[in-house]
């Protein structure tokens, strides 16, 4: 099997308030069938060797789903390959000789714990806000009494494909989390389900999402550049449409 | 149902600890604030939305007959039973099989996106070890649509301040009170603090130990320390030799791999599985010399259409596994290492078009080909079974609370409902049905006969648990050895794989029980920690689970000793069929299936903890059949 024999420039951080720096690691002899993350996985056992602290980074399925993992490779959330999640990117993509930069998910939302780790629970409290379908358990009527047709299934689906690593926000240069709160409310709001609390969970969400120091949407479109599930742009659109009705009937109400 | 009932004024008086936060933790948190109790949640995960019911991808089962095919609630119970080998308890599955169908309903209801036929109405597909199709599914990421819908109520509630949620905090141990499960110790993985919380009843919903044998397809902070915690606390360990070897999962490729990943078993639904019949072309395809498309088609042997005509490819996972494992033994093995076999969907893409099978299953193909690089569109994907849910767990009893008054385990984390071997998309019918409709129910019965807010963390054992988990961390960071905790976790995994995965002896598991306490015994002297035990440390976390997990391997081991039969997902090699058994005669079964022996071993295993390094104590809950009389399990 191919081996490769990489320089890494990481980001080490020993805690929120402490100053961060750039470290660099010789990575000797990394399989190209390795993931990115096991590639980091032979680098800690060997800086664990040697009586170092490994590096911290945040990852738990390793296929692509929870949406734990983040780092920003060479200046890319999840790197430049399209539709991946770190945890999904293999080694097999990179040269041998090549320098590889690893960033922590850069955001005010989203402050450094350590290292490569950073605390996303902002994403938690929009959701909080109203991203959600108000349905007691045990009060749902049989699952076809309401028929749905297939083309608005698939539109709510792949909004609601969402993992919530936030890369959107890594890759936008004002930071703005529009992407995130588009796809959760095109999911819900695409739904007859949806409707009764669609203006509350937008101006909810929106509202959140300001004060949680997420920036504005300019229409540069790095969000759906860089989304490991290919989310598309277009439910912004949808969102500020969404959003505009519901604040018009919110101020004559 | 002779349960008990609390007023809803009284309802808020009480405070219950849930732990975990996915399909059935989440949705008892969730469910437990709409009724009014106040609960507080913790997960590892730095949200609840991350926990690995997330990754489940196939689908979830009820039994909603909307294919009119001939499903009803006690078909899906009959299936349950026999595909769980006649190892659960019949009360627990019809419960189960009952609210099956409310789930499909209440996720619906939460915007859960599942897949619609053009006509609007639900899609079903069929799975393993079931001949209806009563599979809902939502692509290939059901899990995940599951559990957001799950996560979005738990938020409702957390909004509504029912919930308190307590994202990347670790539950260290379990505080017992005269008798009672009355809190936890936990430790903020961020800062390092460790906090006690007090509640009026426990409810840990932590999933599986499948990660005892290091590769798996559980994430990789997959752990069973909070359900071991308790299981020393007194709570018995039930079934623990029932582990579920999944059919369809990557095979390994080098000793670095720190996970193995699951192809969703619908897979199987249009992929056909073969093995070369010579072992000279499989050693062809192993050396690069052939591919799986040089093989002529009467050279393929596809094995499990072949041996299990009725079920085909569809045939339970630990039917599907062993016959692998068979074929790789027998040379015909395929992957570099010799342990693989094809999943072909050339039949599939020639009946119905490549675009077809790009919308059943496109995310799990673009999977497929990121990891192996391969493109399983032109080139059979190659597979081999992984170690991927565990139906043993901590005992409960019909109101899923264990033996210790107060402790209630729910989902993946308790026994109760898949005996000795699970069928697909019953893991996640069973974690709902836990969370949502039995459990909100069932803890009052509990919950009716204590005063609310008795116990509080000013009680001495408080201090003294939580004095007890500083000073296993501060020996953890003492020990300043030379290998790195990974390192023991993977000498643990081989040894637990190779002696007690998909086919066990009485040889390899006495030699297991020797070896593991000597991995303890070097853990607990030579293991390296780098960093402090306050903030966030990777290291220190992982030893803490690892070191549970070489006690765990123990009582997994004496579990799978002590069981002299072969069921589910516990084979035994000495007791399976042979030419000599008048079954195999007659024709009811095949050479080389699983031998159960019911007069014995028609019972539920429920280990006590003892003293550290001596064997626990077994408790048999005997099983009793009163509506599905067990048989042999065939699916020819």
């Amino acid at each position: 099997m191919p081996l490769l024999n990489l320089t890494l420039k990481v980001w080490r951080q020993e805690n929120a308030k402490s100053e961060g720096r750039i470290e660099t690691y010789e990575a000797k002899e990394i399989p190209t069938s390795a993931s990115f993350l096991e590639m980091i996985d032979i680098v800690n056992e060997r800086l664990i060797q040697d009586g170092e602290e490994p590096i911290h980074f945040d990852h738990d399925c390793r296929e692509g789903i929870c949406g734990m993992c983040s780092m920003t490779i060479n200046g890319v959330p999840h790197s430049k390959e399209r539709g991946t999640t770190t945890c999904q990117l293999h080694m097999r993509k990179f040269k041998d000789g090549e320098t590889i930069c690893i960033e922590p998910f850069r955001a005010n939302a989203f402050p450094v714990v350590k290292d490569l780790v950073t605390n996303r629970s902002a994403f938690d409290r929009i959701i909080a806000s109203g991203g959600y379908i108000s349905v007691r358990t045990g009060s749902a009527p049989d699952a076809h009494a309401i028929q749905i047709p297939k083309a608005d299934a698939d539109t709510a689906f792949d909004a609601a494909a969402c993992i919530g690593c936030g890369a959107c926000v890594a890759a936008c240069k004002n930071a703005s989390a529009m992407l995130f709160v588009s796809a959760k409310a095109s999911h819900l709001n695409h739904l007859p389900q949806g409707q009764s609390e669609k203006d509350q969970r937008v101006l909810g969400m929106v509202r959140q999402m300001d004060e949680e120091g997420f920036g504005n949407c300019t229409n540069q479109f790095e969000c759906e550049a860089v989304c490991p599930k290919e989310i598309s742009a277009s439910h912004i659109a949808k969102l500020n449409r969404d959003y505009l009705s519901a604040s018009a009937r919110d101020s004559v109400s | 149902m002779d349960s008990k009932l609390i007023n809803p004024a009284n309802k808020r008086k009480f405070k219950i600890i849930v732990v975990g936060s996915g399909l059935a933790g989440g949705s008892a948190a969730a469910t437990l604030s709409e009724l009014g109790y106040k609960v507080d949640c913790f997960c590892y995960q730095d949200s609840p939305r991350r926990a690995h019911s997330i990754a489940a991808q196939g689908g979830i089962n009820a039994a909603k007959n909307y294919q009119n095919d001939g499903d009803s609630v006690h078909r899906l119970f009959y299936d349950t039973i026999k595909g769980g080998d006649f190892r659960s308890r019949e009360a627990n599955v019809h419960r189960l099989a009952e609210v099956s169908t409310e789930i499909i309903d209440q996720c619906v209801a939460q915007g859960v996106p599942f897949a619609r036929e053009y006509g609007g109405l639900l899609d079903n597909r069929s799975f393993g070890g079931a001949q209806v199709k009563r599979t809902f599914y939502a692509r290939g990421q059901t899990g995940q649509q599951l559990l957001i819908g799950c996560y979005q109520a738990l938020e409702k509630e957390i909004n509504s301040g029912g919930v308190t949620m307590h994202p990347r905090t670790e539950m260290l141990d379990l505080v017992v009170v005269e008798g009672h499960a009355k809190g936890v110790v936990v430790r903020n993985l961020s800062t390092g603090e460790i906090t006690t919380h007090a509640a009026d009843a426990v409810i840990l919903a932590t999933g599986g130990y499948g990660n005892v044998f290091y590769l798996s397809t559980n994430a990789m902070g997959c752990n069973v320390m909070a359900a071991f915690r308790a299981h020393k606390r007194g709570a018995f360990m039930a079934n623990p030799c029932y582990t579920q070897i999944h059919p369809t999962c990557i095979p390994v490729s080098g000793d670095y791999q720190s996970k193995l990943t699951l192809m969703s078993e619908s897979l199987r639904n249009d992929g056909r599985i073969w093995v070369p019949k010579s072992a000279e072309d499989a050693q062809a395809i192993r050396e690069g010399k052939k591919t799986g498309a040089d093989i002529p088609e009467d050279e393929r042997d596809y094995y499990l259409e072949r041996k299990y005509p009725s079920f085909g490819n569809l045939c339970p996972r630990d039917i599907a596994s062993r016959a692998a494992k068979e074929c790789c033994d027998e040379g015909r093995g395929v992957a570099t290492t010799g342990l693989g076999v094809f999943l072909d969907f050339e039949d599939a893409i020639e009946r119905d078009g490549e675009d077809a099978i790009r919308a059943r299953y496109g995310n799990l193909f673009q999977m497929y080909e990121k990891i192996s690089g391969d493109n399983p569109y032109k080139q059979p994907m190659q597979i081999y079974p992984a170690v991927h849910y565990t139906m043993g767990g901590l005992w409960v009893d019909y109101n899923l609370m264990s033996n210790l008054p107060g402790l209630h385990v729910l989902g993946e984390a308790n026994f109760s409902d898949h005996g000795a071997n699970r069928l697909g998309a019953s893991a996640l019918m069973q974690g709902l049905a836990d969370g949502y409709f039995v459990i909100p129910s069932t803890i009052a019965v509990y919950l009716a006969e204590q005063k609310p807010g008795a116990v509080t963390t000013s009680h001495p054992e408080f201090k003294k648990v939580e004095n007890e988990v500083k000073d296993r961390l501060k020996s953890l960071m003492d020990i300043k050895g030379t290998k790195s905790v990974d390192s023991f976790h993977r000498e643990l995994g081989l040894l637990v794989w190779d002696k007690c995965g998909m086919a066990r002896d009485r040889a390899g598991l006495e030699e297991a029980l020797e070896r593991i306490p000597e991995i303890r015994n070097e853990f607990w002297t030579n293991v390296r920690i780098p960093g402090s035990a306050s903030g966030l440390n990777s290291e220190l976390e992982k030893a803490g689970r690892v070191a549970d997990f070489i006690e765990f391997a123990e009582v997994l081991c004496h579990d799978a000793l002590a069981r002299e039969e072969s069921c589910g997902g516990h084979f035994r090699t000495e007791h399976q069929f042979t030419e000599a058994d008048q079954e195999v005669q007659d024709g009811t079964t095949q050479t080389g299936e699983a031998k159960r022996h019911d007069d014995h071993y028609q019972y539920v295993a429920a280990w006590e903890h003892t003293e550290p390094g001596q064997p626990p104590n077994l408790h048999k809950e005997e099983l009793i059949f009163e509506e599905v009389k067990p048989s042999i399990r065939s699916y020819k």
